[in-house]
């Protein structure tokens, strides 16, 4: 009887152990309100930071690779298939470190060969994109049916867009809904830094004045801070806290471009049923500036890709 | 000791329901705030969480001049209606959903890019005592190019 009472209080001890261990891993998320008050608020605008004490949940979201992808094309740049990471890298990569940075940098290849029209570049970074989704376990992020799918409307770019848009989806809600937003992170900060390799990449020197896609680029300042707060919000793992450097480097390069903004206006445009934010901004980019900026990214981003 | 021993079977079952509910929020922001983009590109972003009455959740981003957006915001069934604020980097509230009779959705296009915060908070059901709601809350934005 003794005994029976002593394996039942075991039992007991270790269920309690266990719910103790899951509550401490949740609390540790980005969900939790401690991580609002100490972990993000440096080098980002502090106007915009100084209340963060009520908020139970922080986003920091960064252009998706096709919204970049789709910033690169409004800007009239041409398409430049040398400028993608090659498919055949993909055996390259097999930590969760590299396979989720090239997750983000393959969608972003995938992102602008899909709005070029590119047809079996789109076929070939779908399926790099779901060899990294697949190496890191997400399940169902990109299924054999998307692929099919992707095949049958090769040729029409909105399903095409539809069809990238989800399984971008897919990778990120899985990553954060199964407590791995280090990874999360890694796939988003891997987009962004592909797009503005790729459109820092497109620039012609000659034309860098006036160049609509510079401006583009100018804009990506606002981004590099958000980044940072997201990636501090994983500070500890090893693959984030070498990536918080390495991004560091380009925020340093993004420091010596001022951006002067006029207060925003709101006015509602009743015939088009749309608010417009009306403001001037001016910046001071220099060329000497940019390829700094320029050679900074390709140093890191050619790295990555290793 | 009985009280313990059913604390250990309940407690787990309550941690594992928590972790269940983040994960249907994916389903319920394909479901409930995806169609609300309508003919705006989903950008692939996924923020959604689970929040109770009266707290709030925020989100930074950079909206750029190229594009028009929709902002669609959702609240699980449940919930009191979720309200949403859009302030500048000065703390200058651009748009209220409160002011617009409580809408879920808001198009806008910008002059120049800016990095804007977004403020969400799910309302109070006013009903004093019992457990608060609690439920999926999901942000979602769909851009085209500006026409």
């Amino acid at each position: 009887m003794n005994r029976l009472l002593k394996i039942s209080n075991s039992v007991l001890a270790l269920a309690i152990l266990f719910a103790l261990m899951i509550a401490s891993c949740r609390s540790g998320g980005k969900d939790a309100k401690k991580e609002a008050d100490s972990a993000s608020v440096q080098g980002a605008s502090p106007a915009v930071y100084e209340d963060l004490k009520q908020a139970e949940k922080i986003f920091y979201t960064l252009p998706s690779p096709l919204e970049s992808a789709m910033l690169i094309k409004s800007a009239g740049a041409l398409f430049d298939n040398n400028l993608l990471n090659p498919v055949e890298n993909t055996s390259n990569y097999s930590t969760n470190r590299s396979m989720g940075l090239n997750l983000g940098i393959y969608t972003c290849d995938l992102s602008f060969a899909s709005l070029y029209d590119q047809t079996q570049l789109i076929i070939d970074y779908m399926n790099a994109a779901k060899k990294m989704a697949d190496g890191l376990g997400i399940l169902d992020a990109i299924d054999e049916e998307d692929i099919k799918n992707l095949e049958e409307n090769i040729h029409n770019t909105d399903v095409i867009m539809d069809i990238v848009s989800q399984t971008y989806l897919n990778s990120n809600s899985y990553l954060e809904d199964n407590n791995q937003p280090a990874i999360a992170a890694l796939v988003l900060a891997g987009g962004w830094l592909e797009g503005l390799y790729i459109s820092t990449q497109l620039i012609d020197m000659k034309d860098f004045n006036g160049n609509k896609l510079v401006g583009r680029i100018i804009d990506q300042k606002l981004s590099v801070d958000i980044l940072i707060d997201l990636l501090e919000t994983s500070q500890g793992h090893p693959a984030v806290d070498e990536l918080i450097i390495q991004v560091k480097r380009v925020k340093k390069v993004f420091d010596k471009i001022t951006l002067k903004t006029s207060p925003i206006r709101p006015e509602y445009d009743q015939s088009a049923n749309v608010t417009v934010l009306k403001s001037e901004v001016q910046s001071d980019l220099t060329s000497e500036v940019f390829k700094e900026l320029s050679a900074t990214i390709s140093e890191i981003r050619n790295n990555l890709i290793k | 000791m009985r009280i313990l021993k059913i604390a250990a079977v309940l407690i787990p079952i309550f941690i594992a329901s928590g972790i269940n509910a983040n994960g249907q929020c994916k389903a319920f922001a394909k479901r409930t705030c995806l169609p609300e983009l309508g003919s705006y590109t989903h950008d692939g972003n996924y923020h959604a969480t689970v929040l109770a009455e009266g707290e709030e959740a925020e989100l930074y981003k950079t909206f750029y001049s190229d594009m028009e957006y929709r902002l669609s915001i959702c609240g699980d069934e449940g919930l009191p209606p979720v309200e949403f604020v859009v302030l500048d980097v000065n703390k200058n509230i651009l748009y209220s959903n409160k002011e617009a009779g409580g809408a879920n959705t808001w198009d806008f296009k910008l002059q120049s890019s800016q990095q804007l915060r977004i403020i969400i908070k799910v309302g109070s059901s006013g009903v004093k005592g019992g457990t608060p709601a609690n439920g999926c809350v999901a942000i979602m934005f769909g851009f085209k190019i500006k026409t």
